[in-house]
């Protein structure tokens, strides 16, 4: 109960005297967000579980320089953040050089993006195929990536502004512009969802 | 969609604070801002209701659970890593430090006693000095006889090496007596 009660920092700075098990309880606190968190900005269960191993891995690495100048959570996600940044980078830069050799394989002739699916969501199909929070989270990795941690940083983690801002290495003002061009999007992606009459008055 | 008083906000002016608004964190004179333009627009009236339904919906995200493997992989790792060490880790245990403190103690003890001996020994070579010193007092003695007698030996060299003096014949001893001799 003792150690339950520690805060994240104390918990840290013991890990840092070697105390093996205030890292079990720092990781059994948070790998449930930190998965989810990486999910949402990946959209891969096995991709989101490795880079939150990783995420875990690099607060330990870093457990004997540890400095308790900032909040954790702030601490613990900024490395998420950059872990999931350079993983949908890469993942960007793999799928560019796919679609290029794919492009060269098709020869001249062919008219590119011929053979491509229409990719135009047809809103009321997509919500009887797919569930609710299927769409979601599909209007959310449509974001751009910068603006995806924005929303999932603001929206589920207890972050203020200038600890987002510290995060996405930005300033204040510049982050709540992100989130407002975010939430402008989403209301396009999920309009099925939120659409109200113009009636309605705040 | 343009404020016509001086506390309303434009439309694009809201981009930085509307959020803020909507998380009930503006302050008093924003916040009066805000709500003076939103009844003035309808479209930014609509557009705050709207991202707030946005925010209940996005609620609606399941949290997603790592797999019951996830511990197991991490714990695997962390123990594959390399181990570095800080000042403190090389004192793992108490019993390694009572160990290594015993250590020390026992070196010391036996650098100590041999340092004891050491000091013995060098008494006894300082002390050998002083008895060689009762015997430096002959041959300094000797010595100083060689250099008063030095001038004296030279003399002797240079004589016993002047060869005029060889071709001379030998002389009685009385010399004396030849010296009379030749003056007669």
């Amino acid at each position: 109960m003792e150690a339950m009660a520690r805060t994240d920092v104390q918990l840290m700075l013991d890990v840092k005297a070697g105390d093996e098990r205030s890292f079990e309880l720092l990781l059994r606190k948070y790998r449930t967000p930190l998965v989810s968190f990486l999910y949402r900005m990946v959209r891969d269960t096995g991709i989101a579980e490795d880079l939150a191993q990783e995420v875990f891995l690099r607060v330990y690495r870093a457990r004997n320089e540890y400095l308790p100048s900032a909040k954790f959570t702030t601490w613990m996600f900024r490395i998420a953040t950059n872990v999931a940044l350079n993983s949908v980078r890469d993942n960007r830069y793999r799928q560019m050089n796919v679609s290029i050799d794919q492009t060269a394989d098709r020869g001249e002739d062919e008219q590119p993006g011929m053979d491509l699916p229409d990719r135009a969501p047809i809103i009321e199909q997509e919500l009887v195929a797919r569930s609710r929070s299927e769409l979601i989270l599909r209007a959310v990795h449509a974001l751009p990536e910068k603006q995806r941690a924005a929303v999932l940083l603001h929206k589920y983690q207890e972050l203020d502004y200038g600890e987002i801002a510290r995060i996405l290495e930005c300033s204040e003002s510049a982050l709540k512009s992100l989130l407002f061009r975010a939430y402008e999007t989403l209301r396009g992606e999920l309009a099925p969802l939120v659409g109200v009459p113009k009636s309605v008055k705040v | 969609m343009f404020g016509n008083q001086g506390n309303l906000k434009r439309c694009d002016e809201l981009e930085e604070s509307l959020i803020e608004y909507l998380d009930g964190r503006a302050n008093p004179a924003l916040r009066a801002g805000i709500e003076n333009h939103l009844a003035g627009c309808a479209a930014c009236r609509t557009r705050a209701e709207e991202f707030l339904r946005i925010s209940v919906v996005l609620d609606d995200l399941p949290e997603v659970s790592p797999s019951p493997a996830f511990d197991a992989s991490l714990r695997a790792r962390i123990a594959a890593e390399p181990t570095r060490h800080n000042f403190w880790n090389w004192l793992p245990s108490p019993r390694l430090v009572l160990a290594t403190a015993a250590l020390i103690a026992v070196s010391v003890w036996v650098a100590s006693v041999s340092h004891v001996k050491t000091d013995q020994a060098d008494i006894a070579a300082k002390s050998a000095p002083a008895e060689i010193a009762k015997t430096v007092p002959a041959s300094n003695e000797a010595d100083f006889r060689m250099i008063r007698d030095l001038p004296v030996l030279e003399n002797y060299d240079v004589v016993s090496k002047f060869d005029a003096l060889s071709e001379l014949p030998d002389l009685p001893l009385n010399v004396g007596q030849q010296g009379q001799k030749e003056t007669r």
